[in-house]
């Protein structure tokens, strides 16, 4: 589950944990979070939690909410995020825990806002185990919910309160909902050298092309294409389209996808072109 | 009508790189202009066993109907074309199969699937879907998604919560509000779209769009869209090079020539002797 660390002057102050659908943060003692500092508005800001995604608001405080020193209106937060009320610091923290399980987190689940409400808490408990069949176990739970529960309209508000409502409930699926990585997965590393093809005859002999685009396509559409595709084992080129296929190294190409090496001779097209890695 | 000649159709379905479970499944008939694709979930094998009777149920009842001559004239009355109505119905009786399948054998409790189901007929496409499943259209040089999904983020989106360039960052993408086989009533989104010549249309799960950007896509597509198979094949590789965290499926359906529907007496007649 997430966390807010408050701190002064680098000095950490208070932990708290995002349990409730709206967290509070001012001055005035009914706050959830309560800074008692006159630089603090009476009700400053509001961090609301949906699942495991957290979004911090200012309240239109009179000083404003900073979120990694810009002023901010609405926020998403993200892991390390460090929000600035006049003095005071609060860093957001995300758990990412049990990646071991990502997989069997990740898969889809139903979101059923009448079968969540249903679920008694022991099914709930918090552990690996009940997590994952949590999807499974909501419907079989509450075979009765009504269809008007599932229409996907309107949804949303029934949603979000009954995760505030039914604290409990929320254990399982944060954590499922934790363990997936906050990020989405980048492109996989960029194969380590870049490729440029260098065309020997024809029209534009001479001139080289940079492969920096994931494809590269070559050839004349309708007569004779081919692509190279650039993926994170290096690059390779396949035949797209036309009766003759490529020609490497003087021999012709079927209609796999061949690797490239260094200093390979590739002909399509009547052209001829050399593949060499970028010093 | 018979679409063979008017239609291109490829798909391919990988596991990804970290599941050992495909429980995607997809299904397509060309002839017919059908093409039904469906992302199992529920634990252990059930999700393969929802998405698979999703699939077979759908092609096959569709296509003792289809054969049957059926006209897809638009009711006048409710504006539901009929092509909506057989879709709408075959839907349901997937739906009660997988429900009563779960409901009676304890290992398939809780199992569903998300579904998106085209047919095309006469210069026309209707689209059914339920969950996160996608159609998306290459038209020109535009590739727009056709199926909005039926997941928690998307609603997030709709309601201003957040925008889809922070949705790429949300963690709660894996939740949806819809499914198949899940209640005893299941309400699919239905819509008609005209298609033109030269479009191609991508059924894909959420396996290919959340590992492999609109961008990527689109550029895939466009690139490789005189050769489907490899295209299908780039794709889910793509998807695997990026991580293939999910089982990633997709169709594509390339649309060759005009396929209007024939009409007048002639044509009726040749319907008769058929």
């Amino acid at each position: 589950m997430a966390k807010l660390i408050l701190s002064m002057d680098g000095l950490i102050l208070k932990e708290y944990t995002l349990a409730k659908e709206r967290t509070t943060i001012g001055r005035k003692p009914h706050n959830d979070i309560q800074i008692d500092n006159l630089a603090v508005s009476g009700e400053h800001a509001v961090v609301v939690s949906i699942l495991n995604d957290s979004f911090l608001e200012d309240l239109g405080s009179t000083n404003g909410t900073l979120v990694n020193g810009q002023p901010i209106k609405k926020h998403f937060l993200q892991n390390n995020d460090v929000i600035e009320l006049g003095k005071y610091k609060l860093k957001y923290l995300h758990e990412q825990t049990g990646h071991s399980k990502a997989a069997d987190f990740e898969k889809t689940m139903v979101l059923r806002p009448g079968a969540m409400k249903a679920v008694p808490p022991p099914a709930a408990a918090p552990s690996a185990a009940a997590a994952a069949p949590a999807a499974g176990a909501a419907p079989a739970l509450t075979p009765t919910a009504t269809p008007a529960a599932t229409s996907a309209t309107g949804a949303i508000p029934p949603a979000g309160r009954s995760f505030g409502d039914t604290a409990v409930n929320q254990g399982p699926l944060a954590a499922a909902a934790a363990a997936v990585p906050a990020a989405p997965p980048k492109p996989a590393a960029a194969a380590p050298r870049i490729g440029v093809l260098q065309l020997l005859t024809g029209g534009n002999a001479g001139k080289a092309l940079e492969l920096v685009k994931p494809l590269t396509t070559l050839g004349k559409p309708g007569v004779q294409v081919a692509v190279i595709t650039r993926r994170p084992q290096g690059y390779f080129i396949t035949h797209v389209e036309g009766a003759r296929f490529p020609v490497l190294n003087g021999k012709t190409l079927d209609a796999q996808a061949h690797a490239l090496a260094d200093h390979d001779m590739i002909e399509l097209a009547g052209v001829k072109m050399e593949f060499y890695f970028k010093t | 009508m018979n679409l063979e000649q008017a239609l291109q159709i490829v798909s391919e379905t990988d596991p990804g790189m970290v599941r050992s479970h495909n429980e995607d499944s997809v299904a397509s008939d060309v002839s017919r202009g059908l093409v039904v694709l469906a992302d199992g979930m529920g634990g252990y094998n059930a999700g393969e066993v929802a998405s698979g009777m999703a699939t077979t149920v759908i092609v096959t009842e569709m296509q003792n109907v289809l054969d049957r001559h059926v006209s897809f004239q638009a009711d006048p009355q409710t504006g539901q074309s009929e092509a909506q109505k057989l879709l709408r119905g075959h839907i349901a009786k997937a739906n009660t199969s997988i429900y009563q399948a779960s409901q009676s054998q304890p290992q398939y409790s809780g199992m569903g699937t998300t579904l998106v189901v085209v047919l095309f007929h006469d210069n026309k496409m209707t689209v059914a879907h339920i969950g996160d499943s996608r159609l998306y259209r290459m038209r020109g040089e535009e590739l727009r998604q056709i199926t909005k999904d039926h997941s928690l983020l998307q609603e997030q989106i709709d309601s201003g919560l957040i925008t889809p360039e922070q949705a790429k960052l949300s963690a709660n993408r894996n939740l949806v509000t819809r499914a198949l086989g899940i209640d005893q009533a299941v309400e699919p989104e239905i819509h008609d779209y005209d298609t033109l010549p030269g479009d191609i249309y991508l059924l894909c799960s959420d396996g290919l769009c959340d590992m492999v950007s609109d961008e990527d896509i689109c550029m895939a597509l466009q690139t490789l869209g005189a050769n489907l198979k490899l295209c299908a094949q780039q794709l889910v590789q793509m998807a695997n090079d990026n991580g293939g965290r999910d089982n990633v499926s997709v169709i594509l359906v390339k649309i060759v020539r005009d396929y209007a529907a024939p009409s007048g007496f002639l044509a009726k007649v040749f319907g008769w002797l058929k």
